[in-house]
């Protein structure tokens, strides 16, 4: 599929929004969870360091 | 087994009996609903035709849901409950008894008043009978379902919205049958195929729901 | 080799860590692949234009959100047969990624669907049926929220995951019929556009990579579940002060 320039490609036969709407959104949204995942991570360890053998189970 | 069952339906049926308001209510709201939607789509007679079924369909599924609490609340909070799940009949024998009685009192009573109901809504004297036995065949199935929601949040906070989270989903096939069993009737084909597609939905639940509810309950109460 | 060693959290933490970074490169190149496949490769098409590569998504997104969900109700359900920690832990760690699938999936199908049926949302079978799967993930995230004892969330879960499973074939049928019923004056909804055999590749190609990536996600949290959960081990403490 040769595109010919970068606005072609960018342009998407003039469906550009919905193209890179769904795109975009998606690599967000992906990247989103990624973030907060490691986010989770370091505020358990943090917890656990705090907090040594807690007694109390559960979340 | 029959003296277990009759024994549980005859107690949740005085039960309801001496809390009638609480049966009542279920129904008021369902008339309530019912009547709002007129009142937001316009008096048009034609449109009110067509939207019938699937109003009146509606109103059932969320007056239904909003009797499912008490399904299993009370005999939680005064300990019957646990009895239950330690006496010597099966657990889903007792849940099969509670949900027919928890029938009886909030599906029931929606059946008997649709007819009425349809009335308001110009829908066709002829199919009034398809719409009430589509309703008939329908709330149980959507009691049965209900119950392994109740059983699911038993005590928990959130109750109501999360109870209709879990359910609404799950009562979507039942909605989609039912309501098009009376516009099938409607349009002249006829709702038999949708009738007997609920009688089969009602075979099924009421075979592995009150099975699911026992797992439920034993889960939520130990 | 003796499989049953990872059923306790301990061994599986180790293994989910190094699993999930493998997975994430492997989904790193199996999308870059698709996406060089979907935009350079595969052509334009003749009906809708450039506008069907959402399909590269859309399809994809669709095909996760249902198998994670048998993924996430196998998992619920071993856990409620076998009473072990690991396997509830696993449907928990796979709801938000399977419920992000198939927002995904409905977001991209009303992107797709405004240039090339006219409107935003249609009632048509499959976008129905695929909102409704996103309540059923809902419902479960929700169930397990309010409760706060971890092992009766992981039942209760278990119990609406498999009430859900054996309600999905039921549900898509009921839409679908209702659909085709109702199809009345709306527009025949073409599935994609007759397949180029590119297109099709591109598809396969970003659905694995879609499925690596589901792999290491769930791995991860995973692992923030059971770091949160076992908190009373000493594995745990021991771990967290090694990676301060």
């Amino acid at each position: 599929m040769n595109w010919g320039s970068l606005d072609n490609f960018l342009a998407m036969g003039g469906y550009a929004f919905y193209v890179w709407g769904s795109y975009l959104v998606t690599l967000g949204l992906v990247l989103a969870e990624i973030v907060l995942l490691a986010l989770r991570k370091r505020s358990a360890l943090a917890r656990l360091r705090l907090h040594g053998t807690a007694a109390q189970g559960g979340r | 087994m029959t003296a277990a069952l009759r024994c549980v339906i005859v107690r949740d049926l005085l039960l309801a009996a001496r809390r009638s308001s609480d049966v009542l209510t279920v129904l008021l709201f369902f008339v309530i609903v019912v009547s709002l939607f007129p009142l937001g789509v316009g008096p048009e007679p034609a449109l009110l035709r067509t939207i019938a079924p699937g109003v009146i369909w509606v109103a059932a599924l969320l007056a239904s849901m909003l009797a499912l609490q008490r399904m299993f609340a009370s005999d939680h909070a005064d300990g019957t409950l646990e009895q239950m799940l330690l006496g010597a009949t099966p657990l889903g024998i007792t849940v099969a008894a509670k949900v027919f009685a928890h029938w009886v009192t909030s599906g029931l009573p929606l059946v008997l008043i649709s007819p009425v109901l349809a009335l308001q809504f110009d829908f066709p004297q002829e199919l009034l009978g398809v719409l009430a036995l589509s309703l008939a065949l329908g709330t149980p199935v959507l009691s049965l379902i209900g119950a392994i929601g109740a059983a699911l949040t038993l005590g928990l906070r959130g109750g109501g919205a999360l109870l209709s989270l879990l359910v609404l989903p799950l009562y979507v096939p039942v909605l989609i049958i039912g309501a098009g069993a009376s516009e099938a009737a409607a349009s002249g084909l006829g709702g038999h195929a949708q009738l007997l597609l609920l009688g089969a939905l009602l075979v099924f639940a009421w075979a592995f729901a009150p099975w699911a509810t026992a797992v439920a309950l034993r889960i939520s109460v130990e | 080799m003796n499989w049953f060693k990872y059923s306790s959290p301990q061994t599986f933490f180790s293994l989910a860590g190094k699993l999930a970074a493998w997975f994430g490169v492997l989904a790193a190149i199996a999308c870059g692949l698709g996406l060089y496949l979907g935009f350079f490769v595969a052509p334009t098409d003749a009906q809708q234009g450039e506008a069907y590569r959402i399909i590269f998504i859309h399809v994809p997104a669709a095909w996760m959100s249902m198998f994670l969900y048998l993924v996430m109700a196998f998992w619920a359900g071993l856990g409620l047969a076998f009473n072990t920690r690991l396997s509830g832990m696993m449907a928990s760690a796979i709801a938000p990624t399977g419920a992000l699938f198939t927002f995904l999936a409905l977001w991209t199908g009303s992107l797709w669907g405004k240039p090339t049926w006219g409107t935003w949302w249609v009632w048509d079978a499959r976008l129905t049926s695929e909102l409704i799967l996103l309540f059923l993930y809902f419902g479960f995230m929700a169930l397990q929220a309010a409760i706060d004892d971890p092992r009766r969330a992981d039942k209760a879960g278990a119990v609406l995951a498999l009430v859900g499973v054996v309600n999905i074939p039921i549900i898509y049928f009921s839409v679908k019929w209702w659909n085709t019923l109702h199809q009345g004056a709306s527009v025949s909804l073409t599935k994609a556009p007759t397949m180029a055999a590119t297109m099709l590749t591109g598809m396969a190609v970003m659905a694995c990579g879609f499925w690596f990536y589901s792999i290491a996600a769930a791995l991860m949290r995973a692992r923030c579940i059971m770091l949160e959960r076992e908190r009373a081990s000493e594995w745990v403490v021991e771990y967290a002060r090694g990676s301060a």
